[in-house]
């Protein structure tokens, strides 16, 4: 075989053993696609009415103002999914690294970044069932996306990409993490920065330093992206600049990770 | 004391070895830090034979299989497994070994039967094979009715098992086994043990580590003692052994005046009359032991009863490095 079949060989194993992980223990997953549902209907029905009222001209009712806010918020939820999922690919990884089994891979004849690509896609599949899961909750809720098919597919295509972006960084993240506790803790701050962008408000109505960072950090143009998208106005250059982030960070975050499962030492 | 024979590295003949070296480690270094774990170890294990690195815990033992295993690159050394070059390729090495690590290198998550299956998708055997390969491992290692349990409820000895098991998927000629026993009960002990038999009778070269002396007796070919970084002998068991003094012959007899006769008449000769034995130095050895039988029949003295003393390798780890081996964990 080629060194090519191999990589694909061995890390279509690697997956089938995260995906049977992931199967034979479904807690995680829940919790994490429950938080975002827990957002999206705290957001709709406790704040909706109020924050919507920004949205709709004139004197709208509470109703109108919670159905406008709900579609301005989906894409920020969705994308709340998308890093809750790369939060719990950074602890699997990191329980993954205590495991003897590693080990054993270590010594065998296998790609060396089986392990790691096996651990993005399972990241990836997690994210792309959140997504799922929470656009179903969403159109319960009421929302209508103006999206048609190419949109859609656009759509689920800018929020793989920035799974495989985030599910990376998860992964660096994990392998660098000294212990599970701390690889629970740092890439929480992902699943914050949709507030901190133009997830849930408008950044023009922040304060100027935050603004600026709403406005230059990878969430918002991807959240414009989807956003644009699902509501079928024109993409403008958000789509660019999401993509270019995704690919930047998806590349950077690969480098690192790869280069810390190579040097990670036996400790024991 | 220093004994005469154990100059390192010895190298082995033994009546099972055939071919050349399966592993030949030249001045290995490793450091952490400033702690210096490997200080420059030679060693040679010939294919087909059982070698044991004997050693207390923090010797170094476990460093030196990963290093040789692939998982850790020493700081020096000219290493060559299984006649591949284990610095310029280890995936050349990693291709041909098996490892049984010190911790149980199962998915715990998987079943006993996943786990075996992904050995050998890993080893590209194909489904057909892989299947039969996984059935034919768990019948052989007593796991058919676990198999579709998830290895997290396994007791440690079926653990361990299904961990060689694992290894042998590849049908590996070399198999490190790094303390393959520790922490097991006596039943399982000796589970190991016959599996560890049965692959040697399969021509397979087995590199073990141990800090059990009975374990390296019991199974090894050839003994290298590893203590604080160096190789300070290497040899097999019985060689080791027989190059220690203090082996001796011990007799009861029936009653003390016999003790005392006996005492007189014999060279050497300690006696304690309260056990009613009478120890003379000496060896197993045909000709000693009818020479001594003799004269006490001339002088008229019956023993009840003989047995006979060898140096254990606890002696010789004792004669070597001037402190015991640590024994309080053993089972």
């Amino acid at each position: 075989m080629t060194t090519l079949a191999l990589t694909v060989a061995d890390s279509a194993t690697m997956f089938r053993r995260q995906l049977k992980h992931l199967l034979r223990y479904p807690a995680m997953t829940v919790l994490l696609v429950g938080m975002p549902v827990v957002f999206l209907l705290l957001f709709v029905y406790v704040f909706g009415g109020q924050l919507g009222a920004g949205l709709v001209p004139g004197h709208a009712g509470a109703g109108a103002s919670r159905g406008a806010y709900l579609t301005f918020i989906v894409p920020g939820v969705l994308l709340m999914t998308v890093a809750a999922a790369a939060n719990g690919t950074a602890i699997l990884v990191a329980m993954d690294m205590t495991e003897g089994i590693i080990a054993r891979f270590r010594t065998m004849a296998i790609a060396r970044a089986s392990v790691l690509t096996a651990h993005v896609l399972g990241s990836v599949v997690q994210a792309l069932c959140g997504v799922a899961v929470v656009l179903g909750v969403a159109l319960a809720l009421g929302f209508r996306p103006r999206a048609g098919v190419l949109e859609w597919l656009a759509a689920i295509g800018v929020m793989a990409l920035f799974a495989v972006a985030l599910a990376w960084l998860a992964v660096a993240l994990g392998l660098a993490a000294k212990s599970v506790e701390n690889a629970s803790n740092t890439p929480m701050v992902l699943t914050l920065l949709p507030f901190l962008g133009s997830g849930f408000v408008n950044p023009a109505t922040m304060p100027t330093g935050l603004r600026q960072f709403a406005q230059y950090q990878p969430f918002t143009p991807v959240t414009d992206t989807v956003r644009a998208l699902l509501g079928g106005a024109p993409v403008g250059s958000s789509a660019l600049v999401a993509v270019a982030w995704c690919v930047g960070i998806a590349a950077l975050s690969s480098l690192w990770a790869t280069r810390l499962y190579e040097r990670r030492r036996i400790t024991h | 004391m220093t004994a005469p024979v154990l100059s390192t590295p010895v190298r082995a003949r033994s009546a099972r070895g055939s071919g050349g070296p399966a592993v030949a480690a030249r001045g290995v270094r490793m450091a952490f830090g400033t702690t210096v774990v490997l200080d420059g170890v030679d060693l040679e294990v010939e294919e087909g034979t059982v070698f044991a690195l004997l050693g207390p815990n923090g010797a170094g033992k476990t460093t030196m299989v990963n290093i040789l295993t692939t998982l850790l690159e020493p700081d020096a050394g000219e290493i060559v497994v299984a006649g591949h070059d284990r610095l310029a390729h280890p995936d050349a090495v990693r291709r041909v070994i098996g490892m049984t690590g010190q911790f149980s290198a199962v998915d715990k998550l998987l079943t006993g039967e996943e786990n075996l299956r992904l050995m050998a998708d890993l080893r590209h055997l194909g489904r057909a094979a892989g299947a039969r390969r996984a059935a034919e491992l768990l019948e052989r290692f007593d796991l058919v009715e676990a198999a579709r349990t998830p290895v997290a409820r396994y007791s440690g000895g079926m653990q361990r098992r299904l961990d060689l098991a694992m290894t042998l998927v590849g049908e590996p000629r070399l198999i490190f086994l790094d303390e393959p026993t520790t922490g097991l009960d006596p039943r399982s002990r000796r589970t190991m043990w016959d599996s560890i038999r049965e692959l040697v009778a399969g021509g397979v070269t087995i590199f073990l580590t141990t800090q059990y002396l009975d374990e390296a007796d019991q199974l090894a070919d050839l003994v290298g003692i590893l203590d604080r970084g160096r190789i300070v002998a290497t040899g097999p068991p019985r060689e080791l052994k027989a190059a220690l003094p203090g082996g001796h012959v011990e007799l009861r007899f029936a009653d003390a005046g016999s003790v005392d006769r006996a005492a007189a008449l014999l060279d050497g000769a300690q006696c304690d009359p309260e056990a009613r034995t009478v120890q003379v130095p000496g060896d197993r050895s045909v000709a000693f032991l009818r020479g001594l039988l003799d004269r006490l029949a001339a002088a008229g003295l019956d023993a009840e009863s003989l047995a006979i003393h060898e140096a254990d390798l606890d002696d010789v780890f004792f004669a070597l490095t001037g402190h015991p081996t640590t024994t309080e964990h053993r089972p």
